[in-house]
């Protein structure tokens, strides 16, 4: 499945910068260790030592969050667009 | 800017909810912080009416474009906000008669946006991937667009905003400890808190200490990891005497640690403020007082309660 994947600004500097990847997996899981083999540290950015979504971290495929969907095992549609965004914002 | 005053706005709004916003409860931390070499003391600002410590400049901000001349005609108030300022100037507003409107980063918590809503404002959904720095730049466009129309408030560079501490929250810390305060602590988003409150406490002997996230991609509600944010033009980093990051991992487990051990239902900016105050009090003595911005019940749609 190849899939874009859309980041925050805050997240830029664990991936050379680039907040519009593209990547692949069936899985977000699977994306995510994608993304991982390119940008190595990025992984534990988003996922904790479990493996799981972190706390103040939301991830949306397409639409949806992906914790309605299993986490981080949901599986990911060809040609989806995955957002990655702090589940919380700096500056009240 | 017009001369505030803790007795003005007080008269602005006598007879109204907005009278119970200030004189929060500042209360011990016997267990968090037991046997450390200074003692904690946390001031409670969820006890306010709007809920956060946000109600201070959301009044203070009203208020001074009112006697200033700025809010005649229907004029809208405008501001960005990721939550609690949003409800604060919302309540206000709501009081006050002004129409309002909000410029929130679309898919953060959900409680803020509805519960600015039922107060009757205006919310605009601003680009999530942005963050409120999205926010920020969309009323700074919209402002732009028809400075008639809007009397953009602009917290994060907002005199009135600073002064709300340094009239209110300041001196009500000097006279709640009986003026044994030491420190305060507190984390800096739109750094009113921090720079108002030094400006009342440093010539006093307080030493102030500011603490931001340790990373860009953090989980503490309403504070700005700086290196990376719009810097807000209150802020001035030699208010601080000492200047502290915070992990969130670190301020999540200190935020459950104060609802199970202390009865204190934090949102993790609290609890963030609090693990920074015990650092603090490990390696100094004295009387350390730090600020609880707002409540838990503000993250209950998050998955940190889960």
């Amino acid at each position: 499945m190849s899939v874009t994947v859309r980041l925050p600004g805050a997240l830029g500097a664990a991936t050379g910068g680039e907040t519009k990847l593209s990547a692949s997996g069936a899985t977000l899981a699977d994306v995510i260790a994608d993304i991982e083999r390119r940008h190595p540290g990025f992984a534990s950015r988003v996922l904790d030592e479990h493996g799981a979504i972190r706390a103040y971290v939301n991830v949306y495929i397409g639409d949806e969050d992906a914790r309605a969907r299993g986490g981080a095992g949901a599986k990911v549609p060809d040609g989806s667009e995955i957002m990655v965004i702090p589940a919380m914002a700096g500056g009240r | 800017m017009p001369q505030l005053s803790v007795a003005l706005v007080r008269d602005r709004v006598r007879g109204t909810i907005l009278e119970r916003i200030g004189d929060t409860p500042l209360v011990p931390l016997k267990r968090v912080a037991a046997g450390l070499r200074g003692e904690v003391w946390a001031k409670l600002e969820s006890a306010n009416p709007g809920g956060s410590v946000k109600d201070r400049p959301g009044l203070w901000m009203v208020i001074d474009a009112e006697e200033s001349g700025r809010l005649v005609g229907g004029r809208l108030v405008l501001d960005a906000t990721s939550g609690n300022t949003g409800v604060a100037l919302a309540m206000v507003c709501a009081v006050r008669r002004h129409p309002l409107e909000l410029c929130m980063p679309d898919k953060v918590s959900l409680e803020r946006k509805r519960i600015a809503r039922a107060f009757g404002a205006q919310v605009v959904l601003t680009d999530p991937l942005a963050g409120t720095d999205g926010a920020i730049r969309e009323a700074q466009r919209r402002a732009a667009a028809d400075p008639e129309r809007y009397v953009y408030v602009d917290q994060y560079a907002n005199p009135a905003n600073r002064l709300a501490h340094e009239l209110g929250t300041g001196p009500e810390i000097w006279a709640q400890t009986g003026g044994r305060v030491t420190h305060f602590v507190a984390g800096v988003g739109t750094s009113g808190t921090v720079m108002g409150v030094s400006a009342a406490l440093r010539p006093k002997g307080v030493r102030i200490v500011a603490v931001q996230p340790n990373d860009a991609l953090h989980g503490i509600e309403g504070w700005k990891h700086l290196p990376t944010a719009i810097r807000p033009p209150l802020w001035d980093e030699r208010a601080a005497d000492e200047h502290r990051v915070m992990g969130t991992d670190e301020a999540i487990a200190m935020t459950k640690r104060l609802a199970r051990e202390e009865g204190i239902f934090s949102g993790v900016s609290g609890g963030a403020a609090v693990a920074a105050a015990i650092a603090v009090a490990r390696e100094e003595a004295g009387r350390i007082v730090v600020l609880i911005a707002d409540g838990g019940e503000r993250y209950l749609s998050t998955p940190l309660w889960e």
